[in-house]
C-alpha cells in the first residue's frame, strides 16, 4: 500500500503537468526510491492516482530501462555495454563482475546484494568503461578497481 | 560572458569540475544577455538566432532561430506555449551536454530563459536522463538560485513576464531523445514518436506549441544575443555558426571535449587536441559524431567537422563526439555492438524498426561468432535499404543503418574473412 507519504510526494508532483498522467515516471520512481522496485499492487493504486488504466500506467513503466517491475538487489550496478566502453574493454570487466558475484547480466546474487543490468551509454565516454552503482558513477574501470567498488558496497568476496 | 573570447561555452569554467554558481556567473557578464534580450522584440531575437546559423547541436542541424520561428507568436497565438532542453543525451559516444549541465548550469538556464522569451512561452522543461544524477542535483540548485535573483518566475526583473523551469527527470530509453518521442513522455505517456505534421511548434506537448532544443544548442543563444550574430558567425571556421563542442573517446592518449571553431578539421581534433592514438595502438576508423555515423577512415581526416561539410564526406556531424576505433576492435563486432543497441531501444512501434533491427544483429553475431554466410552481406545489405528513410516511421532506424552502410563497404574484407576463416581473424591471431 501507498504510504502517506508516498502519497503526497506523487500528488505533489502531478501539479507540475498539465494532466495528472504527466508525473507518471517520477510517480513511480517515487515508489522505486523507496522500495527498490514497483510491485502489481502498488502499480495499481499509483494508476488510480494518476487517472491512467492500470495497463497503461504498466505499458509507461515496462518502457523504461530503469523502472524495475521485480524485485532487485540493494545495489543496482548498471555497467555500460555501448561502443566507447567496447573499445575500451567493457566486456573484461563485465566478466569479472559475473565471476565475483556469481551471477550473469540481469542476475541478481543470492544474498540480494548485487543486481547486474547493462545501461546504453553513460555519457562518460571519454573516461570508459564506466559503470554507475546507485547514483554514483565509476569511470576509468579496471579488475581491481571493481573489486574495490564491490566491497564498498558490502560485497565480501 | 565578458571576455570568454573564442570559448563561449567553455572559456569560465572551474578547472576542479565544479559548477559555477549564480554569482561567478554574474561575474563573467552572465544574465546579461537576458538583460538585453528583456529590452529586444521576440521577433528580434528569433532573427538575430537566425541569422547567426546556430544549427542544432542535438544531431539534426537545423538553424534554431528558423525553427523558433514557425512557433505561432502575438495575441492570437494557443497558450500555454513550451520550452524544453532536450538533455536525455543518451546516443552512444556522446557525453557533451553533461559538461554543460554540470558545471556551467546558469548557461544552460539563461539560453532557456531567452528561448522561451523568444517564442513567448512561459514554462519550460529539463528533460533530463536519470543517469545524470550530478547535472540533475546542480540544475536543481541553480535554478533555485536564479528564482532568488528574480531571474525566473514572476515578472522577470520587472519585465512584466514569466517564465517557470521544471526538471523532469526521465528513466533511461534513448527514443526518449527523439523529440516528439519525447513529447508522449513528457505527457506520461509511451515513449513512441509521433508523425509529423503537425510539427511540435504548433502541436506539441499536450497539443500547444512547444519548441524543443538541446542543451548545447541553448547554451550559445545568450551569447549570441550579448555579442551578435555576425561576432557569433565569426567565431566559427566554416558556414555553420559558432563554436562546437568536440569530444574524442576510444584509444588516444588524451580523450576528452573541447570548445572549438565549428569546422575544425577531424585531424587537428584527433591529432593535436586528443594527442593521437595511445601507444601501442593504431588508427583504424572513426564515428565523427556517435553511434549513428558513417565511419571516416585516414583518407578522409581533413574534413571540416561542420554539419555540411561532413555530410558532403559521406556522414554526418551528429553530436560531433567522436568515437575512435583501433586496429584491436573487430569492426564486425563494433557493428554487432552498435546494431544490438539499436535494436534494444527500438520502441518497437513500426514492424520494419521493431523486427528488422533484431535481425541485423543476430546476423552480425553469428558473423562474429564464424557461424555466418555469404548470402548474409547481401541481407546485411538489403537491410540497409529496407530500414532507410521513409521505410520507417521515425529516424531511429535509418540512424542504425547509417554505420552498418558504410560498415559494409568499409570493412568487406573483415566480413568476409569471418565468414570464409569462420571466426574473428582478432581472435585467433590473440590465440
Ligand atoms: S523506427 Fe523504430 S524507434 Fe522509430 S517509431 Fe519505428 S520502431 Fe519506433
Amino acid at each position: 500500500m501507498l504510504s502517506d507519504e508516498e502519497r503526497r510526494e506523487i500528488e505533489e508532483e502531478t501539479r507540475h503537468y498539465g494532466q495528472k498522467r504527466g508525473a507518471s515516471v517520477e510517480a513511480l520512481m517515487c515508489v522505486q526510491r523507496r522500495r527498490g522496485w514497483v510491485d502489481d499492487e502498488t502499480l495499481r493504486e499509483v494508476a488510480d492516482m494518476l487517472g491512467m488504466s492500470v495497463d497503461e500506467l504498466d505499458g509507461v513503466a515496462t518502457f523504461y530501462n530503469l523502472i524495475f517491475r521485480r524485485p532487485v538487489g540493494k545495489n543496482v550496478i548498471l555497467i555500460c555495454n555501448t561502443i566507447s566502453c567496447m573499445v575500451m574493454g567493457y566486456e573484461r570487466i563485465l566478466a569479472h563482475l559475473e565471476v565475483r558475484l556469481g551471477i550473469r547480466l540481469g542476475q541478481t546474487t543470492a544474498d540480494g546484494l548485487f543486481t547486474l543490468l547493462s545501461v546504453p551509454c553513460l555519457g562518460a565516454c571519454d573516461r570508459s568503461p564506466v559503470m554507475m552503482v546507485g547514483e554514483k558513477l565509476y569511470p576509468g574501470l579496471t579488475p581491481e578497481l571493481a573489486d574495490e567498488i564491490l566491497r564498498e558496497h558490502g560485497w565480501r568476496g | 560572458m565578458a571576455g570568454v573570447g573564442e570559448k563561449p561555452l567553455t572559456g569560465r569554467l572551474k578547472p576542479g569540475g565544479e559548477a559555477l554558481d549564480i554569482s561567478e556567473y554574474e561575474v563573467y557578464g552572465g544574465y546579461k544577455g537576458l538583460r538585453k534580450a528583456l529590452r529586444m522584440d521576440p521577433s528580434e531575437i528569433r532573427k538575430e538566432v537566425k541569422e547567426a546559423n546556430l544549427r542544432g547541436r542535438g544531431g539534426a542541424g537545423f538553424n534554431t532561430g528558423l525553427k523558433w520561428s514557425f512557433v505561432p507568436t502575438g495575441k492570437d497565438a494557443p497558450r500555454p506555449k513550451y520550452l524544453i532542453a532536450n538533455a536525455d543525451e543518451m546516443e552512444p559516444g556522446t557525453f557533451k551536454d553533461r559538461l554543460l549541465l554540470e558545471r556551467n548550469p546558469h548557461l544552460v538556464i539563461e539560453g532557456m530563459i531567452i528561448a522561451s522569451f523568444a517564442i513567448e512561452a512561459e514554462t519550460a522543461f529539463v528533460f533530463l536522463r536519470w543517469e545524470y544524477t550530478l547535472a540533475a542535483k546542480r540544475m536543481r540548485k541553480a535554478i533555485a538560485e536564479a528564482y532568488e535573483r528574480g531571474y525566473l518566475g514572476r515578472n522577470i526583473l520587472g519585465s512584466g513576464l514569466s517564465i517557470d523551469i521544471r526538471v523532469h527527470v526521465s528513466a533511461g530509453r534513448y527514443i526518449c531523445g527523439e523529440e516528439t518521442a519525447l513529447l508522449n513522455a513528457l505527457e506520461g505517456r509511451r515513449a513512441i514518436p509521433r508523425s509529423k505534421p503537425p510539427f511540435p511548434q504548433t502541436s506539441g506537448l499536450w497539443g500547444r506549441p512547444t519548441v524543443v532544443n538541446n542543451v548545447e544548442t541553448l547554451s550559445n543563444v545568450p551569447h549570441i544575443i550579448t555579442g551578435g550574430a555576425e561576432w557569433y558567425r565569426k567565431l566559427s571556421r566554416s558556414g555553420d555558426g559558432g563554436t562546437k563542442l568536440f569530444g574524442v573517446s576510444g584509444r588516444v592518449k588524451r580523450p576528452g571535449l573541447w570548445e572549438l571553431p565549428m569546422g575544425t578539421t577531424a585531424r587537428e581534433i584527433l591529432e593535436e587536441h586528443a594527442g593521437g592514438m595511445a601507444d601501442g595502438f593504431s588508427f583504424r576508423c572513426l564515428m565523427p559524431g556517435g553511434a549513428s555515423t558513417e565511419f571516416i577512415c585516414e583518407d578522409g581526416l581533413d574534413v571540416k567537422m561542420d554539419f555540411d561539410s561532413v555530410q558532403k564526406a559521406g556522414s554526418r556531424l551528429g553530436t560531433g563526439t567522436m568515437i575512435v576505433l583501433d586496429h584491436t576492435v573487430c569492426p564486425v563486432a563494433a557493428l554487432h555492438n552498435l546494431e544490438r543497441f539499436f535494436a534494444e531501444e527500438s520502441c518497437g512501434w513500426c514492424t520494419p524498426c521493431r523486427e528488422g533491427l533484431p535481425w541485423v544483429a543476430r546476423l552480425l553475431g553469428a558473423i562474429e561468432d564464424g557461424k555466418g554466410e555469404t548470402e548474409d552481406i547481401e541481407t546485411l545489405r538489403e537491410h540497409t535499404g529496407s530500414l532507410w528513410m521513409g521505410k520507417t516511421y521515425c529516424a531511429l532506424a535509418p540512424g542504425a543503418m547509417e554505420p552498418l552502410k558504410s560498415g559494409l563497404a568499409v570493412f568487406r574484407e573483415d566480413f568476409e574473412r569471418h565468414i570464409r576463416e569462420k571466426g574473428c581473424p582478432l581472435k585467433m591471431e590473440r590465440r
